[in-house]
């Protein structure tokens, strides 16, 4: 009988050198992009920068908390704009989404056109969605709303849609044979299977909102970006802290009541 | 055999809030919220009108869109964001490990348990645009704001589901390794770190790819990318080229998105 | 009342399902249909009810051809064809009751369905069939908080609630321990026979099917190949329908275990056990 030497080894060597070239090719990347950035920076500013970032801390102190009443219809103002945008997103992704997943859309070229709403909505951020509607449609609550929906749209429809593609069809088929009409059936087997993602999604995406709804100011937008954008550009730092202590503890309970509604539904 | 008339049942569907009283101050305060944003709403139509009818010419630009005018300025602008992203994603790779480490609750003493789960609320809790405002005023404008604000952001996100992830890993897996006698390190590297691995790649990847798309937004604030080279655009009122530069970006992230995908079916 | 005749069925890719199949059914009777995986047993109740179109053939529901029916025909008649499931196929996230009451969604008018507002004649049906099904603690609970025979009798309820004239019935058993199954049976044989329905059971444990129903149907490859009581089942025919089997080794390995084996009780010269073993070795869903 032959004596067989046993081999054993995790990975082989072509892979070993595959991994290699890929390692060695994303690190010379890495430093290729460095030195582009590094070109284009003022180092002097740069190594200022930990100076001037802890003078600025110190500026911020003693906090001017007179400013704080001034703040609250502004904030008011950030939790509408992502309420709202919400609401508004919400309403148009359903149609979408149905539209975008392969077992429920009505034809192939309807589901290619949610698919080009989905990702243009989804790659563009919503400040750019505020500076275009603020032109169109003056400063104010209204165009934040707007682009604040415009943004989520594609978001709530994308992860909708995948969670209608990944539904039981078992239950669907069950509840067609009992001879039910298409919007039944829909209401019965498909909504029941998708509902705990849709409400997890919205919930989510408002959480999201809510520090999203805080910039749209700086454009015109509406909310407490405006006031932030004074406070900078005035360097107004004991204001400017205030501002950030209430985005701050905004964002706090947006995720402690998304966190309740999500708990409560699924 | 089957008498109908027998008796008639009530049923109803069960309420998801099953205390009634609770069920209707909830909805009456949802109700009332509404309604005071709805007051609170002061949306100015005449301004709307106006501007509905001014934006025509503009809306007509955006479907002609102008690649050749500021193709330089485009391409430049491009260059800045792809390789502020990868550099800030790398950045934040690295320093994002530690925290989670420190923020995973099952492995972390409690004191670094609390300090890496302030940073990554912190740098969770404000919008890019936000951290990027104060970094170009602590260094200036340019791309190194916009990687030091990209890193900072990155951060708090990776480390975050990084250390859930470390969270709920397999405990028995640890104590096997554990209990052949390695060090903490040891334990890292052969029962922690390739339970997590997979998902970390994906998350990094899905990084890379908001990175991209937050590098399009930073720029309006000063901090470097294709931002500087939209909002050029918006200031002037060039809406062809504006419209080019946003049909670029859409571009990307959907190559973007089709890698990102393409890593991570191959990694879990 | 049923009456299929030359059915063909062939899925995109040419994979024929069903080859010519001819049957009819009386009302009142109840078949079972056996046969190996991948004979077309679930293509066949699936064609009836057009969740499948079939290729080629007729099926003759009273006298309604029921391949050229148009869409609106098509729902109505299929309310009179209650569907049983192998994985129960309920809602998961739905009650209970709303499962059952489902069974009237072709009844009743969208809005109705959508308020969950049914007519009282429907849920008054409804907690009869529930409680003739000992699910009357569970109305309100959720389907996914069932156990299998719970969620199989919830099906039961939901086909019966149809007001229907035939029972679809596929592999109601298969994901079921045996004593369930062998309950599970036996409720739906005996609600068949208490309303006067005809019932097509598609069932892969050859002994449950004797025992419950009075004419076997088996089918191989797309065809029927054996269609009499179960009392002319032997050898022969299970071969003819399941194939060539090795039921001597099937005899032996399963001779320990005969004796503990409660029902091991001779029929038509097989134990119990090796006929379940037989047929489900050829046919592995």
């Amino acid at each position: 009988m032959q004596n067989n030497n046993y081999n054993w080894e995790r990975k082989t060597n072509l892979r070993i050198i595959k991994e290699l070239i890929f390692w060695s090719a994303a690190v010379i990347l890495f430093f290729y992009c460095w030195q582009i950035i590094s070109k284009l920076t003022m180092w002097p500013f740069v190594y200022d920068g930990a100076e001037q970032a802890g003078k600025l801390l110190s500026r911020m102190f003693p906090p001017n908390w007179s400013y704080f009443p001034e703040l609250l219809s502004p904030i008011w103002d950030t939790i509408t704009i992502a309420t709202l945008g919400t609401m508004a997103a919400v309403v148009f992704a359903i149609f979408v989404a149905f539209l975008a997943a392969k077992n429920t859309t009505p034809h192939p070229l309807l589901r290619q056109l949610a698919l080009l709403i989905i990702v243009t909505s989804r790659s563009v951020n919503s400040l750019i969605w505020a500076i275009i509607l603020v032109i169109i449609l003056g400063p104010g609550v209204l165009a934040g709303i707007i682009a604040i929906s415009l943004r989520s749209i594609g978001f709530v429809s994308k992860l909708l849609y995948e969670s209608i593609e990944e539904i039981d069809k078992n239950q669907v088929e069950a509840v067609t044979a009992t001879g039910a009409s298409k919007f039944s059936t829909l209401i019965y087997s498909v909504i029941p299977q998708v509902f705990p993602t849709f409400v997890g999604t919205t919930v989510y995406r408002w959480d999201i909102n809510i520090r999203e709804s805080t910039v749209v100011g700086l454009v015109g937008a509406g909310g407490i970006g405006l006031q932030l954008n004074e406070s900078i550009l005035g360097l107004k730092w004991p204001n400017a802290i205030i501002i950030f202590m209430m985005i701050l503890s905004l964002v706090f309970l947006s995720e402690f009541a998304s966190a309740k509604i999500r708990k409560l539904i699924i | 055999m089957l008498d109908l008339a027998e008796k008639n049942y009530k049923w109803q569907r069960p309420h998801l809030i099953k205390n009634s009283t609770r069920r209707w101050a909830l909805l009456a305060g949802l109700l009332l919220y509404l309604v005071f944003i709805f007051i609170s709403l002061d949306i100015d139509i005449q301004r709307i009108i106006l501007g509905l009818s001014r934006s025509q010419r503009y809306f007509a630009d955006f479907f002609r869109p102008d690649f050749i005018s500021r193709w330089d300025s485009i391409v430049n602008g491009i260059i800045e964001s792809l390789t502020m992203t990868y550099v800030s994603t790398v950045f934040g790779i690295i320093i994002s490990i530690p925290f989670a480490l420190g923020a995973a609750e099952n492995i972390s003493p409690k004191i670094i348990y609390y300090i890496s789960r302030a940073v990554i609320v912190i740098s969770r809790s404000f919008q890019e645009v936000v951290i990027a405002i104060f970094f170009v005023v602590v260094i200036g404008f340019g791309p190194m704001a916009g990687v030091l604000t990209l890193t900072f952001s990155s951060i708090g996100f990776l480390a975050k589901l990084l250390a859930e992830e470390i969270e709920d890993i397999d405990k028995s897996q640890v104590e096997a390794v554990r209990a052949s006698g390695a060090s903490w390190l040891q334990v890292m590297i052969y029962a922690v770190m390739p339970q997590i691995m997979p998902r970390f790649i994906g998350l990094a990847v899905y990084r890379l790819d908001i990175n991209f798309r937050a590098s399009a937004v930073i720029g309006v604030v000063g901090a470097g990318g294709i931002g500087t080279t939209l909002n050029a655009a918006f200031d002037r009122y060039e809406f062809d080229s504006a419209s080019a530069v946003l049909i670029v970006m859409i571009g990307i992230v959907l190559i973007g998105e089709l890698f990102s995908s393409y890593v991570r079916k191959k990694v879990e | 009342m049923l009456k299929i005749s030359e059915l063909h069925k062939e899925y995109p890719g040419g994979d024929l399902a069903l080859k010519g199949v001819d049957f009819e059914l009386n009302e009142g009777e109840i078949a079972a249909v056996i046969g190996p995986s991948g004979a077309g047993k679930s293509t066949l109740i699936r064609c009836i009810n057009r969740l499948v179109d079939s290729t080629s053939g007729e099926i003759y529901l009273n006298d309604n051809e029921i391949n050229s029916l148009d869409k609106k025909e098509l729902k109505n008649i299929r309310k009179k064809m209650g569907m049983i499931f192998q994985e129960y196929a309920l809602v998961e996230r739905l009650t209970v009751m709303e499962n059952v009451l489902s069974g009237r969604l072709g009844y009743v008018s969208f809005w109705r369905a959508w308020l969950r507002k049914f007519p009282q004649a429907d849920i008054n049906h409804a907690y009869q069939l529930l409680d003739r099904l000992g699910l009357k603690d569970h109305i309100n609970k959720r389907a996914d908080q069932l156990s299998g025979g719970q969620r199989q009798r919830v099906g039961i309820a939901r086909a019966l609630i149809q007001d229907p004239e035939i029972l679809l019935v596929d592999e109601p058993t298969a994901s079921l321990d045996p004593k369930t199954a062998r309950n599970i049976m036996s409720l739906i044989t005996n609600l068949a026979e208490e309303r006067n329905l005809s019932a097509l059971i598609n069932i892969h444990d050859v002994i449950l099917a004797q025992e419950y129903v009075s004419r076997i149907i088996g089918m191989r490859d797309g065809k029927i190949v054996f269609d009499d009581s179960p009392d002319k089942l032997n050898k022969d025919t299970l071969t003819t329908i399941y194939g060539e089997e090795d039921w001597e080794t099937i005899e032996r390995n399963s001779s320990q275990e005969k004796n503990n084996d409660e029902g091991g009780e001779d029929i038509a010269g097989f134990s119990r056990k090796k006929l379940q073993m037989a047929a489900s070795s050829s046919n592995k869903k």
